[in-house]
Order: C-alpha cells, then structure tokens, then sequence
C-alpha cells in the first residue's frame, strides 16, 4: 500500500503544480483504481492531501515571485462559502444536470482559452 | 481593478467553490482562468490558484472530517509525496513557454470535460460529491 501511495502522491503533485489546480482530478481516481479506496473516503483523503500539496506548491512559486497573495484572496474566499454551500446544494440539484453543465461550462473556458 | 472584475472575481470564486464542494474537484480548475480574465499571466495565475485553493480544501476537509471519511495515515503519505512531484512541477511549468502553458491546460480543461461527461453516461465508479 505504501509504496502506491507515494507513486500516487508524486503524480499529483506533478501535475499539481504544472496546471495550479489541487491534483483531485488525479488522486480520487488513482486512490479508487491502484489503492483500492471506496469513492468516499478516496474523495475525504484526497482533500486532506491536497491541502499539503496546495501548501507545498504555493511556498515554492512564492520564492520565484509568482504568488499575488491579493488576487489569491479575492477568488480563494468566496470560493470557501461557496464550497459550504455546495455540499447541500448537492442534495437538492439533480447531480447528473449539474455534472453536465459543469462539462459544458469547463469546455467553453477551454474553446476560449484555446483561441485567445 | 473596475469594480466590474472585482464582481466577477467573486461570483466566479463562489462557483469555483460551489462546484469544489459538489465534486470533490474543481476549484483549481476555475481559480487559473478567472485569475486569467483579471490579468495575471498562465504561470501567475496558477501559482496564485494554489494559494487560493488553500481556505477551501480546509473548509472542505474540516466538513469531512466530521463524517469521518478521511484516511489521515494515507493524507499524510499522499501529501509528504506530492512535495517532491511539486518541487519537479513548478521546474517543467517555468520552463515552458506561457502559450504552451496556457495551451496544455485548455487540454487539461477538454480532458476533465470529457470525464464529468463520461461520468454520467453510465452508473458512477465515483462519488458525484463527498
């Protein structure tokens, strides 16, 4: 088990701070699929470690200069109350509309992204 | 920064985290090209992203811990590991160049689309939320 763990943990944090998100869209999988975890706990474990990961990356592009502490507080604090709220939101909105239209919003960003 | 953008930010910010707390995903993922649109260049905003993750993933994990979901001993594994991929990631992302930075992240957007889509076509090997 450990051995994977750490394979799993140097993937996320790879990819982590190669596109600045938190290394879950990695983790929960690679958690369920190589180290045998139940989508739960794989989702609560993965939030922990992320928080190590989120912190680690953070020091190290701060010592490059990268980090804009203001811009990070003004995205990184509503986006806490809005994680609250999200967990009931959860129970009353169809998850698979939502799913959906999570699809189709991060698929707009990426068309925009590519031709800007 | 108008005050426009600075609304923006916010209601942007709040989905991110709306949508960290629904999929156990995802505030990253939109904290990079909101950060974009107000400014800062690819390799700032996702430095910037990982700070912003931070209140999040506490408030997330303080939820769930509460549930008693969270292995500690594998966090704790997982975590001290993805320092050293960390360390390696922030060396491949300065060397690249912003457009490709930006490009293989418009990738990383249409690969995850494309997994959320998947996720619904048939029973869920996933949790839809924590």
């Amino acid at each position: 088990m450990t051995p994977k763990l750490v394979l799993i943990g140097l993937v996320a944090g790879l990819f982590s701070t190669i596109f600045g998100v938190g290394g879950g869209i990695v983790l929960v999988p690679l958690l369920i699929l190589l180290a045998g975890f139940d989508s739960r706990p794989a989702t609560a474990t993965s939030l922990a470690a992320i928080g190590i990961t989120a912190l680690a990356g953070t020091i190290l592009y701060a010592f490059e200069g990268h980090v804009d502490v203001a811009h990070a507080a003004l995205v990184g604090l509503p986006a806490a109350a809005g994680a609250v709220a999200g967990t009931s939101l959860q129970q009353r909105v169809s998850s698979r509309a939502l799913t959906l239209a999570f699809a189709f919003l991060l698929l707009l960003v990426a068309v925009w992204m590519l031709a800007g | 920064m108008s005050v426009g953008l600075v609304a923006f930010a916010l209601v942007l910010g709040f989905a991110a985290g709306v949508l960290a707390g629904s999929f156990g995903v995802g505030g990253g993922i939109l904290f990079v090209p909101t950060l974009v649109v107000l400014g800062l260049s690819q390799l700032d905003a996702e430095a910037t992203s990982l700070l912003a993750i931070l209140p999040t993933v506490l408030a997330g994990t303080w939820r769930q811990r509460s549930y008693g979901n969270v292995d500690w001993r594998a966090a704790a594994l997982l975590g001290v590991a993805s320092i050293a991929g960390a360390v390696a990631g922030v060396q491949v992302a300065t060397s690249l160049s912003e457009d490709l930075l930006r490009r293989l992240f418009a990738l990383l957007l249409l690969a995850v689309a494309a997994q959320l889509a998947w996720r619904c076509r048939r029973p869920s090997p996933y949790p839809s939320g924590p």
